[in-house]
């Protein structure tokens, strides 16, 4: 509708860009912002890293737009702001892709008693994002993605770039860390 | 199938992604090993918790806009044209949608409505823009060394070259019995699509003859701009457009011609 008076512009690499592209991108994919903040937030674990590592996925998101064909908004930009956070991560030199866990250390405390009560009943929210939150990376952004937004383990696997199987066993791993994190041994044998 | 395969299957199950076959297995499974149900229940538990929403993270209002400005940052500084919808109705923007942003991510699209209705009161008639687009790519041909791809005279070299570049057959023809020799043809993109644009010269003076196909029937219209003469007119579902510093009286004949050659059946 707006192609009749549309002014054509060359991008940087000779493309033609039309103005109204940021309008497309706008409508297509900030409906998705909370999603991605979500994700930003539980990677990154601080809020401030979180708003600028969105930011800045959205802005690489609106570079590559041309690359979106439609279809999965959310998947395509949660793939960027993993990315995103990824980098991130690296740069501020943050140990944790490398870092070992051990359970034993960062158990929280005092959790010990009736875990099957506490669990059934209710988990203190604060207590369980610490929990997550100590998870190491790769598990708790499938954790994130599989709990918080619901996404299938074939959307995960595409949107991490891994197979499923892999979903499939760290999701796996990473709630019986969780359920120990929480003081209760779900998986003895392990 | 070992209780630790079991313990494996007991996540698909949960997430409803298990096949058929494993589901009844497992379920078959489950009322006969204690252990398994143990840590069946205690996952479903585990799940009921961390799929809560408190544990979502919910973006603080300023990111949408935060975000927005950004993007249009980043939008400005790719775009080179001196004249630009948006700078235009920027102030405009600001006012109406600042109070609603705050909202969520959802008063954007509210907001891109409003300005895309707020850019039809600012914006310059279609065909003020056309014609100057025209006249743009009528300049940037001569300007960039770039007047036509396929250089040739011959009307059935300059016609199938566009096949499969553009979605229509451009009417071709060689006017140089009429004074009008054919130069080539060039491939020029107008109006959000690519167009075939002919060349054609008079003595010095180049003309750019752009065809593509159009729903819409006008007469003839005619514009001067900057020292250029264009006319503007629809036939047998095609809009032309001819640029030329040529004179008027030559220009409108020139124009003739194509129209008559077009009419007739090659």
């Amino acid at each position: 509708m707006s192609a009749k008076w549309v002014l054509l512009e060359q991008g940087k690499d000779g493309r033609l860009a039309l103005p109204n592209t940021l309008t497309h991108f706008e409508a297509a994919l900030l409906p998705h912002l909370a999603a991605a903040y979500n994700l930003a937030r539980w990677l990154t674990r601080n809020d401030h890293d979180a708003e600028d590592v969105v930011q800045e996925a959205y802005l690489r998101a609106f570079k590559s737009f041309d690359s979106f064909h439609g279809g999965d908004g959310r998947g395509w930009i949660l793939a960027i702001v993993r990315n995103t956070c990824y980098s991130w991560l690296q740069q501020s030199r943050n140990q944790e892709l490398a870092q070992v866990f051990d359970e034993e250390l960062h158990t929280v405390e005092g959790h010990s008693q009736s875990p099957e009560a506490m669990l059934f009943q209710s988990v203190d929210a604060q207590l369980l994002r610490d929990a997550l939150e100590k998870l190491p990376v790769e598990f708790r952004e499938i954790l994130v993605l599989r709990e918080l937004e619901g996404m299938s383990y074939r959307e995960i696997a595409d949107l991490a770039s891994i197979p499923v199987g892999t979903v499939m066993s760290r999701l796996a791993r990473g709630r019986e860390r969780l359920q120990r994190q929480l003081g209760y041994p779900a998986n003895k044998e392990a | 199938m070992s209780c630790e395969e079991y313990n494996r299957l007991i996540h698909g199950y949960l997430d409803g992604e298990l096949d058929l076959l494993s589901t009844l297995r497992l379920e078959a499974h489950l009322p006969e090993c204690a252990s398994c149900a143990q840590t069946y229940g205690s996952h479903r538990a585990l799940r009921t918790v961390t799929s809560s929403d408190k544990l979502y993270f919910k973006p603080p209002n300023e990111l949408t806009e935060r975000i927005h400005a950004a993007l249009h940052e980043a939008n400005k500084a790719e775009r080179r044209a001196s004249f630009s919808l948006w700078e235009v109705l920027k102030p405009m923007r600001w006012r109406i949608s600042w109070p609603l942003m705050s909202i969520a991510a959802s008063t954007v699209l509210v907001a891109m409505i409003v300005w895309r209705l707020g850019s039809v009161a600012f914006r310059p008639s279609q065909e003020d823009l056309l014609t100057q687009e025209v006249l743009a790519g009528h300049v940037r041909s001569l300007m960039a060394n770039h007047l036509t791809d396929v250089p040739s005279s011959d009307q059935h070299t300059v016609k199938p070259w566009f096949d499969g570049k553009v979605d229509f057959s451009p009417p071709v023809k060689d006017l140089s019995g009429d004074g009008f020799p054919l130069v080539g043809g060039r491939l020029d993109y107008l109006e959000n699509r690519p167009v075939a644009a002919l060349v054609y010269q008079r003595r010095k003076h180049f003309i750019n003859l752009f065809i593509w196909p159009s729903g819409e029937n006008s007469g003839q219209k005619t514009r001067m701009r900057q020292g250029y003469n264009l006319i503007h007119w629809t036939q047998s579902g095609m809009t032309y457009w001819a640029a030329s510093d040529l004179n008027w009286t030559e220009l409108q004949e020139f124009v003739r011609l194509v129209q008559d050659h077009d009419g007739r059946i090659p």
